[in-house]
């Protein structure tokens, strides 16, 4: 019988959550890297036992970890981020030009078939690459030279790069989203990107349709369908039907469209799922009730999902990389709170149980099917 | 004459880190002994802790990283000025300290 592995990263280390198949009965490991904030831990496609940890601290900065055993081992890799060239300036909060600086590794995205090839979104926003396992980190600079980048400021968690798609039909296109530049897209490979940002509004910015400066929380494919997107912004949860080229609003019936992860279901390519939250100056869910919003027409109209989530005096939220979908049937969706409980649901989000309650505030949560 | 050993004292993130308990005993070539050798020969021995405490590109200290050795505070001395004698003699550790900060 096959397995899933949820890996979850939190503010103080990584836990790794097993299952079998039925997802009912978990094992919790942990924690890997004690103390350590761990943006972020994601499992090749191409080879399951290889995993990539970003690893970082306040006091002694960004560690790479790669583990060639499932998560049972680790050895820290390369940790040189270098951008290159000149890293050049763009705003800061108080509209002041302000020099790149290399803070942290937020989202790593192993490639779909090469074990040794990831791709690292960083803060200061810019995306660098490995070809050898994560010893040797590259920069694609034609994304942070962008001529927009003068005019990319952070938003509130920084100017970070924290969502990166690979196109599964066209090796060369690749999605990624910066807080609060925008989305951008290439299709040769990283050498040239352009902003995807046509369709948003955020009332946010002065020019509220401006080319760059949208807050984008997360962006979510389904592999089947690569030209379609579905975005949670800031405010709004937007849709495109040709590869970002132009956006739609789908925030429909939800309570409200503020939030950060969005994900779709690995076999219904139309059933999308976001967790509202009240507002950008209260980061909880409206009423405390932790609700998943379920669409299954591809947005507009949702469905609160309940079952099994604290339904009165919860005030957690949850982070854009903390919702995960596995490839069993019924599909499996998972998602981590600030709160340090991680919720899985094994019947596509019909009903949700806690696999562990108390784990330090939850950044990140992936999941693999092993076989 | 063999030089002695120097004593360096990590935090425990870094000795996790490292995959070492307590002291690291290195040896350094010869010449002063001096927080840049020192670290340079703590990052060969190690390079895993390369980043950790100064920063890759411009070898500066971390913000929240600090050197003591000999009860005195050495974090703001240039990095090629001779360390303490008894640093230098192997009697006493050079420690590297994770600042107090945050709540």
């Amino acid at each position: 019988m096959s397995g899933v592995r949820v890996l979850v990263g939190t503010r103080k280390g990584a836990f790794i959550l097993t299952a079998d198949g039925a997802r009912r009965e978990w094992k919790v490991d942990g924690p890997h890297f004690g103390g350590w904030e761990m943006y972020h831990v994601k499992g090749s496609p191409a080879d399951p036992e290889r995993l990539y940890a970003s690893q970082s601290s306040g006091w002694f900065g960004q560690v790479m970890q790669r583990s060639d055993d499932g998560g049972r081992t680790w050895s820290p890799v390369g940790n040189g981020f270098e951008y290159t060239g000149e890293a050049g300036e763009h705003l800061w909060y108080d509209g002041t030009p302000r020099p790149w600086e290399f803070k942290r590794i937020w989202h790593l995205e192993p490639s779909l078939d090469d074990p040794d090839t990831v791709y690292a979104g960083a803060e200061d926003a810019a995306i660098f690459k490995t070809t050898d396992g994560g010893q040797k980190w590259t920069e694609l600079p034609g994304l942070r030279t962008h001529e927009s980048g003068p005019r990319w400021q952070p938003g509130a968690g920084g100017m970070c790069l924290h969502t990166i798609i690979l196109d599964p039909a066209r090796r060369e296109r690749m999605y990624v989203a910066i807080s609060a530049a925008g989305a951008f897209r290439t299709d040769d490979g990283g050498v040239t990107w352009q902003p995807i940002n046509r369709g948003l509004r955020s009332g946010q910015i002065p020019d509220e349709d401006a080319e760059v400066g949208h807050c984008v929380h997360r962006l979510a494919m389904h592999p089947s369908r690569p030209e379609v997107l579905f975005m949670q912004k800031h405010w709004d949860v937007m849709r495109s039907d040709d590869a970002g080229a132009t956006w739609h609003e789908i925030s429909g019936d939800l309570p409200s469209d503020f939030g950060f992860p969005i994900a779709v279901h690995a076999h219904e390519p139309e059933t999308v799922y976001v967790v509202p939250i009240k507002s950008d100056s209260e980061h909880y869910p409206p009423e405390g009730k932790l609700r998943v919003y379920r669409s299954r027409v591809g947005g507009n109209e949702w469905e609160p999902l309940t079952e099994g989530l604290p339904q009165a005096h919860c005030y957690v939220n949850v982070l854009r990389d903390a919702m995960a979908v596995d490839t069993l049937d019924p599909c499996g969706i998972y998602f981590g709170t600030t709160g340090g409980q991680v919720y899985g649901s094994a019947d596509g989000g019909d009903t949700w149980q806690p696999i562990v309650r108390d784990l330090p505030s939850v950044l990140s949560v992936e999941v693999q099917v092993l076989p | 004459m063999t030089r002695p050993t120097i004593r360096v004292v990590l935090p425990a993130h870094l000795k996790n880190l490292a995959g070492v308990s307590g002291e690291v005993g290195l040896d350094v070539p010869a010449g002063p002994v001096t927080q840049r050798l020192v670290l340079d020969a703590l990052e060969g021995r190690y390079p895993m802790l390369r980043g950790t405490i100064r920063d890759q590109r411009t070898g500066k200290r971390r913000a929240f990283i600090r050197f003591y050795a000999c009860e005195e505070d050495l974090s703001n001395e240039s990095p090629d000025a001779p360390l303490p004698a008894r640093v230098a003699a192997g009697e006493e550790p050079f420690l590297v300290i994770g600042a107090m900060a945050g709540g």
